[in-house]
This record gives C-alpha cells, structure tokens and sequence, in this order.
C-alpha cells in the first residue's frame, strides 16, 4: 500500500492547503505535527533541506515541498475525487495565475499589514485594499474561484476567509469588510460552508491564542 | 490553427523562456516588441494585474507571468516534452523553478549592491548558485537530465543576462575555479541551437544593465 506522510502543523493555512487537498481526494495519510517556530525535527531536514518548513509531502518516501508544488502533484497523482485544477490548459493557467497572484502578492502585503505599525502598516493597508479589490473583481458572479465548486484558488485562498479575520480583531488591521467587498463576504461564507472546509480549520480559540502571544512578544521587541 | 502571438521586451530573460519553449515545441508566433515607457493597450487590457511583459496571446485568450506561459506551452503543445512524465520528477522541477522564483531578490540586491553590500550580497549570491548546482543539477548535464527542460529555462538568466550582472557589479562568482558544474551547465545551455540563435546581443545588454542600475540607484527612481 502506498505511503503518504504529511509534515504540517496544525496552526498552518499552507499546511490546511494540502490536507483538504488529500482529504478531498480521499487519500489515507499521517499527520506529523511540526512545531516549526521553536524546533526543526531531524526528520523535516532531512525532507526540506532547502526551506527547511512545512508542509512537505513524503509519498512512497519521496519528499515535495511547497505547497503549490505539492496540490498540483497531488492532483497528478490520484484521479480518485474532484480535479483540483481544470483540464483546459488555457483555464489551467488562470488557476495557476491566480494561485501566484495570491501567494506572491496578497498574502504578504495582508500579513505585513497586520504585523507592522505606523506608516508601514497604512501602506500594507493601501496595498492590501487595491489586492483584494482585483481578487473580488476575479469572483464576477461565480460561486467559487473555480465555479460551481472549490478549486485550488479556493483552497489557496484559505487565509483570507478564516486567517485573516481572527488576525483582524485582534490586531486591529481592518482591510477587509463586508460592505467593501461583499462578493468576498459571500464567498467567504459559502467556502466555510463546505463541509470540507469547516472540518479541517484549526480552532479558532487556540489559533487566536498563538497569535495573540506572537503579537505581544512582537509588540515587546519593538 | 490559432494565432499566437507574444508581447515582450528585448532585455528580459522572462521574455526569452518563452521564446525558447516556443521555438523547441517548433511553434510559429508573432513577436510585439512592448514599449515599457509606453505600454500598448493591448498589453494593459491583456494584463492589466501587473502590466508586464512577457504576456503571450493564444486564438486571442492571454497568459501572463513567464513561468505560467512556460506549463501553458508544454500542455497545449504535446511535441517535444519539456517537463518529466513522472510527477515526482515533475514536481521537484516545478519545486527548482519556485525556489529561482523566490531567490530573485537576493539576485537584485546584488546587481544593485554598493560597495559597502558587495562581500554580503555576493555571498548570499554564491550560497545559492551552490545549492542550485549541487541539488538542482548534480552530475546531469542539463537540469532536465540529458536533454534542456522547463527548469533549464527558468535558470537561462544565469547563462547570459548573469554575465552582464556580474560585469556591472565587477564581481565574478559563475566560473569554473568556482562552480565547475554549473559553469559548464552554462556552456552547454548556450550551445544548444535553439538557445544559441536566441539571445540578445551582450554589448546591448550591458549597456542596458548599466542604464538600469543607475536609474535604481538615483535617489528618485521612477
């Protein structure tokens, strides 16, 4: 039987990615909780030497890193479940379009805001508004980023609709509401919605309770 | 058979993968050399997220960001596979083209470095090309194995537009006292015919890189 290892950790969006990825495909794997901020096990260096984080995927023994890199290989991979990414390469490249799009842009400009302070934050806070307008302006009337049902735009997005709103209360970093961008809103509650959406998201009390520990200390270092 | 056509600009190595992996798949195109002082509309209504080059256009439908244009190519032209079939093989190719992705700043801050950052920036510089040449490439000749692939691409820059970073900056790290492996991964790229009849000239080239470097390093840069 094939073995499929999963190093994550449980607080993770990128680490949620892939496990609602496999669940999704119906795939059987083990969970190895990485507490990656305080101790690198021997084991996830040896699987991530480069970036030495998670998640990494470790299939038949053989480790990917990344977690784009790894939802694209397990849509590869298994043809049990739904496609994570569409089969026309030009609907493919969209995916993927927006996939970096998030990655590469919204989600630093969107934690920098809620981690910075002062001048620093108002320019996240501009460059936050602007991103997340040209997401909603991708939603258009659709359910979902990939249509009728989730898609890996959906699974990648995973911050904006749980992450960011525990972060926002807590920090105080409002970019983004309801009445500013209510497709958003709408996507936001039809994805928590999903079944398998809502069952793999890390508590919110306790990840409301790491991240208010991480903003103190930060707060103390400053 | 649809038109394609590509909007670039000469001095970008993000241009040229594109032209590579269309002239390897034997793809006919039309070339729109992009004022980018002057944007076309076409460029701003074909990518009006990033408003970049290169953005290749397919029976009208656009793709932009060079290395989504780079998996678009190799899906919908099937002749001449630049990718793995395997999808382990296939994801530690897409997991090397990332981590070029994600090491570009590092690159900048070096073609950009003072005299004061030139010992740092050079070798944080040189720690990658080692991890790239002993983890990326080992013993292959190409990083696809005996013959140029996707990745080969991504990591073209390094064969020729390097060449004219390191002259700009006088500091020589690719050379075969070195780094002998991935010196003659550069030798080889060159020699490859597609590779070799598509490239700009060197002394344009360093002429430009010279020009660009000042604009940054003006203390208003546009």
């Amino acid at each position: 039987m094939a073995e499929v290892k999963l190093f994550g950790n449980w607080a993770s969006p990128f680490s949620c990615r892939v496990e609602v990825a496999l669940k999704l495909k119906g795939v059987e794997y083990e969970f190895i909780n990485e507490d990656v901020q305080n101790y690198k096990s021997p084991l996830l260096l040896k699987y991530n030497p480069v970036h030495k984080k998670v998640p990494v995927l470790v299939h038949n023994g053989k480790p990917i890193s990344e977690s784009l890199v790894i939802l694209e290989y397990i849509d590869e991979t298994w043809e049990t479940g739904p496609s994570l990414l569409p089969k026309d390469p030009y609907e493919r490249a969209l995916v993927r379009f927006w996939t970096k799009f998030f990655d590469e842009k919204c989600l630093p400009a969107l934690w920098n805001g809620c981690w910075s302070v002062g001048e620093e934050q108002e320019k996240a806070k501009e460059e936050s508004t602007e991103l997340l307008k040209i997401l909603e302006g991708t939603l258009s009337d659709k359910k979902f980023f990939g249509g009728d049902t989730i898609g890996m735009v959906d699974i990648v997005a995973n911050f904006i609709s749980y992450w960011l709103i525990i972060l926002q209360e807590l920090v105080g970093f409002q970019v983004y509401t309801k009445e500013k961008f209510p497709k958003l809103g709408e996507w936001m509650d039809d994805y928590l919605n999903c079944n398998i959406i809502k069952e793999n998201l890390p508590p919110k009390e306790k990840l409301t309770a790491i991240f208010r520990a991480r903003f103190e200390a930060a707060a103390v270092t400053k | 058979m649809e038109e394609v056509r590509l909007h670039g600009f000469w001095p970008s190595p993000y241009v040229y993968r594109v032209i590579w992996a269309l002239k390897l798949k034997g793809v006919q195109y039309e070339y729109i050399e992009e004022d980018l002082s002057n944007k076309s509309q076409a460029l701003l209504q074909y990518n009006p997220a990033h408003k970049k080059v290169p953005v290749l256009v397919h029976g009208g439908k656009p793709v932009a960001e060079s290395l989504i244009i780079l998996e678009y190519i190799e899906e919908t032209w099937s002749q001449n596979p630049l990718l793995p079939a395997d999808p382990h093989e296939r994801a530690m190719a897409r997991f090397w083209i990332d981590f070029g992705q994600q090491k570009c700043r590092t690159f900048f801050s070096f073609y950009l470095a003072t005299e004061e950052d030139k010992e740092k920036e050079t070798k944080e510089v040189l720690e990658i090309l080692k991890i790239i040449q002993d983890q990326a490439l080992g013993d292959k000749k190409f990083f696809g194995g005996n013959k140029i692939g996707l990745l080969d691409l991504s990591f073209g820059w390094l064969a020729h537009w390097f060449e004219c970073t390191q002259e700009v900056v006088g500091i020589q790290i690719l050379e075969h006292s070195i780094l002998p492996r991935l010196y003659e991964w550069t030798v080889n790229f060159k020699e490859e015919p597609v590779i070799k009849e598509n490239l700009p000239d060197s002394s344009k080239l360093l002429t430009h890189f010279r020009w660009l470097k000042e604009k940054f390093s003006s203390p208003n840069p546009k």
